[in-house]
This record gives structure tokens, sequence and C-alpha cells, in this order.
């Protein structure tokens, strides 16, 4: 099937199986490899891309699905080579270690901040549940998320 | 020449962000499964279904007809040539190794064994053909239970063995003259007290799943791997497939955790390699999870009985520890090892005159097993740290005031235990005080009897791991006298370029710890340079020829130690050729902050990077001397590292649903000297989230047929930011006296220490309904069993909370 989507910015277009995830699309066809696959369950995250402003699994959507959408990825979340907020605050607050979820878990902190600019701590853990992180235990990534929420206000 | 600037702040102590992020948070990462190449072929492994069985015939020809296919093997294609993967630590001389194939030969002994392998242009092509393969399998029968295993007349995992014991390991202090004889402890004990403790099975789940790219080069071949060792694995492909080891260079290009389940070498490195070879183009396998939770390796899964003597007054006499370990079906790389890693450490910081240590290694028709974060150790402490809480309720005492009278004070250290190893330094007091103040002990002890005395259904629980661990492996002679396979040193070179800038590299190969960072601290401060200034080279067995990669909390002590010795040999270098720029002699010279000054004339001075740049020229150096000031150092740590805290944990106990809530969660860790405080909290809070997960959360379950059942995320349950507190950590700072920079180990601290806290914790809250154990995961099911069955000794486990699977291991076994 032939698609057509705008990804990080670029217009593309591609025929593709209809039983492709849009993560294979963007991975195998694109070469954005910025997003990652960690699961087969949708259980971890780190494949959390932007479709069309919100966050999704991309590993949950198939590649048609995405036809006629805006997709942004963690490579087009930098604007003008600044790092997004939150991506800065992931760095000063250390909130990754070996940076696989790293992707996955700063689009989904971008989401829940558009959703809801000001999240307590509790609010943080229960948006971030759908991503895992095994490296970090969780608590600099909520603190990053808090630091962006303040930088941005 | 120019005069002395200012000194430069140190940089060792900063929490300097990391150097690692900047292409993590923007996606230009180097993953291994990222990797593409002209013509590269991707390949699909067929697993075995069942647990048990001989292979009876396999046909690929179907599947070769498939769209895509290029070529479909078995491992009888592979006979001469894919040998076993290699075990490199044979415990005991008799140890029982039965060979381990890449790809079943005639037999599969684990659900997911390798049994036939596609390569196919594309990923979806060579997953799409694996079903068009025919395997008959002739059933046997699963060996699950490892008590049951070595029973005589048990089947046999293996047919080519006797029995299902690989090995029996032992020490006993008595014999080895550290200590006094177990039998004369256990015979004259005023008090004895015995409990068998469940180790269950774990999956490390690194978040990347592994893969693997192997490019055939001339007679040899170019391996990027998703692996903690490159520098091993090149030895090991080498011995194993028979190519000459200087043809074979590993890359582990950005490696996405590990915690041990990256270290051995994996069937599927093999096999890649094997397909590229034969051929004659690249080849990648990358892993899904479903396969990663299936055949990467387990970790723990040990039954631990446990026998604690005393006298009345609460001192400890003696302490026999008997574990059965789950080899799983096969010997890993350091599988059998794992264990007696823990062998050291069960006496941990408290003063046994007696101690013997005994572990049988049982092969199951389970998953294979090796290192998980701690790996033995957090066994260990597990043990001891329950047993302690046992013995206190046992005598009527205090659970800190128990530990208190036996561990080892303050004063003692340098103090050689009833192992006969050499604790350097640690203040369990110091730790102790520390983390009871920041919790608020009393407060909350006050609290927990007035919830009793109303009988309020949540119930406070208040539990006390007081931990040492050992670490930095290792002395390469200590390694020797227990059987394993290589050496426990770490290189490094440190290279000055003309402009000043400094290349360090380094052995160890770092996987998410932010190496780069905190060597790149150490060496600002060592040369006088800036942090900027400093790159570090690692992971690439081409451009870091020489290494013995990242495990066991070595990196910075041994690693480190490493830079800080080729750092020193610059310098040495340097100032040959310093004291011939300022026309002085060599022994008058100073060298600080990065200069080198004459004593008594403070005004003239030459900076390491002006000699560099001199070096470089060759100009006008000293008659003799060569033009380099490059330089490597190879560094054998003489002790391991002994990091040691007081972790105490509060937790809510609902004793009518059964859930728990962690309230509150303190830990004091003394790790020595820190380099970046920043990483170090890093460490710990992910060592305490796996060890938290192991106590609440995680068990690898096996059904009766020798199916994982937790096989994908949803079943697997890792924690997520919803099921973890924020924690409270501090450090107490005694400096180790065994390497230069005082540095101790941190990687594994937090696992090692935080499970024992937990069910402490639990058990303290539950201890009025009589319990006296849950285990672990305690699951809301197991936490409200403990409490509402009569017999509440035990809770049994794995029954609706895993969809009525369980294995008598995953039970407990035998009572």
């Amino acid at each position: 099937m032939k698609i057509e989507l705008t990804v990080d910015g670029d217009m593309v277009s591609d025929d593709v199986e209809p039983r492709m995830l849009l993560v294979q699309y963007l991975r195998e066809k694109l070469g954005k490899t910025g997003t990652v696959i960690g699961c087969d369950t949708s259980n971890c995250g780190a494949c959390t891309v932007h479709l069309d402003g919100t966050s999704v699994k991309s590993c949950n959507v198939l590649a048609v699905q995405a036809d006629g959408c805006e997709v942004t990825t963690i490579e087009g979340l930098a604007q003008d080579g600044e790092l997004h907020p939150v991506q800065a605050a992931f760095h000063e607050c250390h909130a990754l270690q070996c940076g696989f979820c790293t992707p996955g878990m700063i689009m989904q902190s971008v989401d829940l901040l558009n959703d809801n600019p000001k999240p307590s701590e509790e609010e943080i853990r229960l948006g971030l549940e759908g991503n895992l992180c095994r490296c970090t235990g969780y608590q600099n990534i909520v603190k990053s998320v808090q630091a962006a929420a303040g930088a941005s206000s | 020449m120019t005069a002395v600037t200012e000194r430069p702040e140190l940089e060792i102590g900063k929490s300097r962000r990391r150097k690692e992020d900047q292409h993590l948070i923007t996606g230009r990462t180097t993953w291994t499964d990222n990797m593409t190449l002209p013509g590269m072929l991707h390949l699909a492994i067929l697993r075995s279904p069942m647990a048990h069985a001989t292979i009876t015939s396999i046909d690929v020809s179907e599947a070769l007809k498939r769209p895509g296919v290029v070529a479909a093997f078995t491992g009888q294609d592979f006979a001469e040539t894919q040998g076993n993967l290699p075990c490199a630590w044979p415990v005991t001389p008799d140890m029982v190794n039965p060979g381990a194939p890449s790809l079943a030969m005639t037999q599969v002994n684990h659900v997911g064994e390798a049994v036939a392998v596609i390569g196919a242009r594309t990923k979806v092509a060579a997953q799409d053909a694996l079903e068009a393969i025919d395997v008959e399998y002739e059933p046997l029968e699963p060996v699950l239970n490892m008590e049951a295993a070595l029973v005589e007349g048990s089947p046999l995992v293996h047919p080519n063995t006797t029995s299902n014991k690989s090995y029996t390991w032992v020490f006993e202090a008595g014999a080895a003259g550290t200590g006094q004889p177990i039998d004369d402890a256990l015979a004259n004990a005023e008090v004895t007290l015995k409990r068998r403790f469940i180790q269950q099975r774990l999956i490390p789940a690194f978040m990347e799943p592994r893969s693997t790219v192997v490019q055939p080069i001339g007679n040899g071949v170019l391996v990027h791997s998703s692996t903690q060792i490159p520098h091993i694995l090149r030895t090991m492909l080498a011995l194993t497939l028979g190519i000459a080891e200087h043809e074979v260079r590993v890359v582990a290009p950005d490696v996405g955790g590990g915690f041990g389940g990256k270290i051995p070498v994996t069937p599927e490195e093999v096999i890649t390699t094997l397909m590229a070879r034969k051929l004659g183009k690249p080849c990648k396998f990358t892993e899904s999870r479903s396969e990663s939770l299936m055949t990467a390796h387990h970790g723990r899964d040990q039954i631990q009985d446990i026998t604690i003597t005393a006298k009345k007054d609460g001192t400890v006499t003696g302490l026999d520890v008997h574990l059965f370990a789950d080899m799983g079906a096969y010997l890993r790389l350091v599988g059998p090892g794992v264990p007696v890693l823990g062998a050291f450490m069960f006496n941990s910081i408290y003063k046994f005159p007696a101690y013997r240590f005994t572990c049988d290694g049982v092969f199951t028709t389970k998953t294979p097993t090796d290192a998980y974060r701690g790996a033995g150790r957090p066994e260990a402490t597990f043990a001891i740290e329950r047993i302690m809480d046992e013995l206190a309720a046992e005598l009527g005492l205090d659970p800190m005031e128990l530990r208190r009278k036996n561990w080892i004070k303050h004063e003692e250290f340098p103090f050689t235990t009833v192992c006969g190893l050499t604790y350097d330094t640690g203040n369990y007091e110091a730790a102790t005080d520390k983390a009871l103040e920041l919790i608020g002990w009393d407060a909350l002890r006050a609290e927990q009897a007035e919830r009793r005395e109303r009988q309020d259904p949540v119930q406070l629980g208040l539990g006390i791991s007081t931990f040492t661990e050992m670490c930095g492996l290792a002395p390469s002679r200590v390694l020797g006298s227990l059987a394993y396979g290589a050496g426990g040193w770490e290189a490094a070179s440190v290279r000055m370029l003309a402009t000043g800038k400094v290349e360090v590299v380094t052995g160890s190969s770092a996987h998410g710890q932010g190496h780069e960072t905190a060597f790149s601290q150490i060496v600002a401060d060592r040369l006088g340079v800036a942090f900027e200034d400093v790159v570090i080279i690692h992971g690439d067995t081409q451009s870091s020829p020489k290494g013995l990669d990242t495990y066991g909390s070595r990196s910075l002590a041994v690693g480190g130690t490493a830079i800080v010795k080729a750092a020193d040999k610059v310098i040495e270098k340097a100032r040959k050729i310093a004291a011939h720029l300022l026309e002085a002699n060599e022994d008058d010279l100073d060298f600080e902050a990065g200069s080198f000054t004459v004593k008594g004339s403070p005004g003239s001075a030459v900076s390491i990077g002006e000699v560099a740049f001199a070096t470089f020229m060759a100009h006008n150096l000293p008659d003799g001397v060569e033009p380099s000031l490059d330089s490597d150092a190879v560094y054998d740590p003489t002790n391991f590292s002994f990091p040691h805290g007081t972790h105490l944990c509060a937790m809510d106990v609902d004793t009518e649903t059964g859930m728990t809530k962690i309230r509150k969660y303190v830990c004091v860790d003394d790790i020595g000297n820190p380099i970046n405080p920043l990483i170090i909290e890093g460490q710990v809070h992910g060592g305490l989230a796996q060890g938290i997960a192991q106590a609440m959360f995680e068990e690898a379950v096996f059904d009766d047929a020798g199916n994982l059942t937790t096989g994908t995320f949803v079943d697997y349950t890792l924690p997520s930011a919803a099921d973890l507190p924020s924690f409270t950590t501090d450090r107490t700072v005694s400096p180790s006296t065994d390497n230069p920079l005082g540095v101790k180990g941190v990687g594994e601290a937090g696992t090692i220490a935080s499970t024992p806290a937990v069910v402490n914790a639990v058990v303290d809250a539950l201890r009025p309904f009589g319990v006296t154990d849950v285990q672990m995961p305690m699951t809301p099911e197991r936490v409200w069993r403990a409490v509402h069955s009569g017999d509440a000794d035990r809770a049994p486990g794995g029954t609706n909370a895993y969809g009525g699977a369980s294995t008598s291991t995953s039970d407990g076994g035998a009572r």
C-alpha cells in the first residue's frame, strides 16, 4: 500500500506491506533508528513517537495507519540545534544510563507535559507507567520531568 | 614557557553531567540492530517448543523455497565447526560439563533452545519461513525440580552424564585454616536456627534486546555485538570456532544495559558468525523480547538451607550454608561460578568463628543461568540478613542490636574474615547511625507499636539490611585459586596528542555506567588537563586491544586504577622532557595542576600540553629519549573492594488484601571516595529498583512441562515508575586502602543490599500473625496467604497469580 506522511518535518512516501508496523517503517525504510524496539507486547514504550502530536507506541500502530499523519520521533524533537527542554532536563538530571529507553521515555514525557504542564510526582509516575527503564529506578526521570515542567513555566 | 596558572578546580567529586548523553537523548545512537550493510542477510532462529526431547528429524527444504530465503541450516550442518559454547569457570576439577552446542544436535534441553537458523534478504522473510521448517521431537521427561533431579533414578537432562549434578563446591573454614571447625560450632551451640530461603529465578531483562552483526573479512570476522565483554568474546570466538584471534575484531557499540545478562558468549553470537562465514555475507541476528526472556540466560534460582548457631546472648558462633544452584540446561560462561562468588559473603559483616559453605550445581531442563547483577552476593546477603532477623526474633532481641553485637567494629579494620578475606576499611556504625536518623527509625517504631496496639488492618513493617559485598573483580591469583578461566587485571593507555588533548584507552566496556565521564574526571585531575580535553576510547578490540571488560563492579576500582597508573607513566616520561626544556634537574621538578615547575623557582613552568607539543615536534629532546609520552598500564588488583552500607525500608502491609507499599526507603552506602556523586546516585537508584523488584515483583516461572510462562513483559513484571517510591540515598566515606583512588565498586551495591531489607520489612509487619517468611516475589496473594494461612510459615507460591502455573521450585521446593 502506498502511504504518504510527514516524519520529523519531511514529507515521505512509500509502498509498504499492510502488516508493517510504524516502528519498522521508521527504522527499516526511513533509517530513523533513533526510535528503538524493546519488546513485542507494547509494554516497554521504547518505541514511543508522536502521531499528530500525541504519543503512541509505534510498535502498536501500523505504518498504513500513519498515512496522512505527522510523525515526530526523538530525532525531530530538537529544533534548530536547540534541545527540547525535556531532552535538556534528562541530561541535566542524569535521567538516563544506557539510554535505550530514553527516546521513548522523552517522547512520553513531552506528551505528559503537553497534557499536564504542572504534574505532581504521582501524576508523572502514573503518566510514565507504560515506559520501562531497567537502569535508573526512575527517580531521576521523574526529577527531570519536574525540572522540565519548571523550566517551561 | 608560561607562568604557572591558577590550579583548576578538582574534577573528582564533582557531579559532572555525562559526556555520553548527547547522542542518546537525540536518537543518534549506534545500537547493533541499527546496522545495515550491503548484501546483509537477516537471520531468524527456530526454537524448541519442548523442554526435553530427542530430535528425530528436521527438514528445512520447504523453508528454502520461501521468498527471500537464502539459506537454512541445522545443528548437524555445523557439526564440524560449531564446537561448544565456552564455560570458563570449572569450579571443581570433577565438574561435569556435558557440552553446549549453539544449535542443538540430537536433543533439546530447554524450551527456546536453537534448533535451526534461516538466512533471508529481509527480517520478515526469515521469520515467515520459520513455520516451514519441519521438526519431529520424541518427548523426554522434563527435569524441573533441583532436589528431585538429584535423587537416584531421576531422568537425566544429558544422556552423556550419570547424574544431574554438575558439581559440589565446598569451603569449610576449619579445614581452610581461616576459622574454627563448623562441626564443633554445631555440636556445642546454645541456640541453633535453621531456615530454608528461596532465591527465585530472575531474568536480567536489559532493555536492548541482544543483537549481533558479523561481517566476514578475509579469513576473519568483524563482529558487532550487544555485549559486555568484547575482549573476552574475541578470544572465546577464536577458541570456539578455530579462527585466529588476530583475525577476529569485536566491537561493542552502544550497548543498552547488561546487568550480567550480556556476559556470556551466546549461541546467537556463534550462530551469526557461523552463518556469515558459511555464506560469505554479513549477517545480522536481533532477538525479540520474547526470545530474550526465554533464551538469554536467567539469574539467581537457588534453594538456600541456612543454619546459624549462637549463644543465648546473641553472639553468633557458626554459620552452615547449603545451596542447590540451578545451572539450567547448560553451563554458560561463568554460570557455575556465580554461587561460588557468594561463598565468601554469607558471613558478611559479622564475626563468625566457624563457617561452612556447600553448593550443589544442578542441571534442569530450564534456560541456563549465569550472572545477574550482584551474581552470588545478593543471594548471600539475602540469606544472612534474613536469618539475622529470624535469630533476633528467636532470641527476643532487637534486630539492629543483634547486628551491632556481631559486626566488625570500626576500629577492628583491616579485618580478616572467617573466609580469609581481608576487608580493608569500613564503618558500619557510622552508616547505620546516619540511616537510622534519615528514616526516623524511633518514630517509626513507635508508630508501629501504636498500629499494632489498635490492630490497624494496615500494619507497618521495618526492614534492615546491613550489607557488605566483595567486588572490583579481581586479584588474578585469587581467581586462579578458584579455577576461573581468566585473570582479573585491566588495561589502559594514555596518549598525549600534539595539541595537548588526551586519548584514554580502557579495556573496560561500559553499557550505561558513565565511564567516559568518570574516567575523564580522573584523568583531568591526574594530568591537570581540562575535563573536555579528555576522550575515552573503549569497546572495540582494534582500538582498545587489551581488556577484561565490565562486570562485577570492577571498572572503577580496577580499570580506573589502570588509567591512573598509565597517566602516572605519562607524567614520568614528561618529567624528563620538561627538565630538559626547563634546564633543570628532573628531581627538582614538581608536577601539580598540569604544570612542571622548578622547586624554588616558581616563575618558571611548562605545562604538560607544552611538553606534549615539544615531544611531538621532537626538535629538542634529551638524548636517548623517544619522542612519545604515550603510556600503557595493566593493573592487577591486590584485593577485592568491599563496599558496605545500611539499607532501611518502611513498608505498609495491608493484612486484608495483601497489598504492600514501600513508604520510605533509606540507604547509606559507603563506596569509598566518590568520583561523580550524580553517577553514583544513579547506580544506587537503579540497583535498588532491581533488588526491590526481586523482593516484590519478578519471577521467571515454568509450568510442569517446562514452558516459561513469564515469557513477555506482560507476565515478567519489571517495575514501572508507578511501582517504585523515591529513595533517600546518602553516603559515608571510608576510602579503600587497596587502590590509589580509594574507591570501591557501586554498580551492584543497591541490588545486593535492598532485597532483604524489603522482605524483612514485610515479615516484621506480619510477625504478630506468626509469619516468619514470605516467599519472593511477595505478591499480594502470597502476603495474604502468609497472614491467613493457619500454617503461616511459608506462603505457597505460583497459584492464581501465575495462571495456575508453577513448579515445586517456584513454590519453594520441598519444605
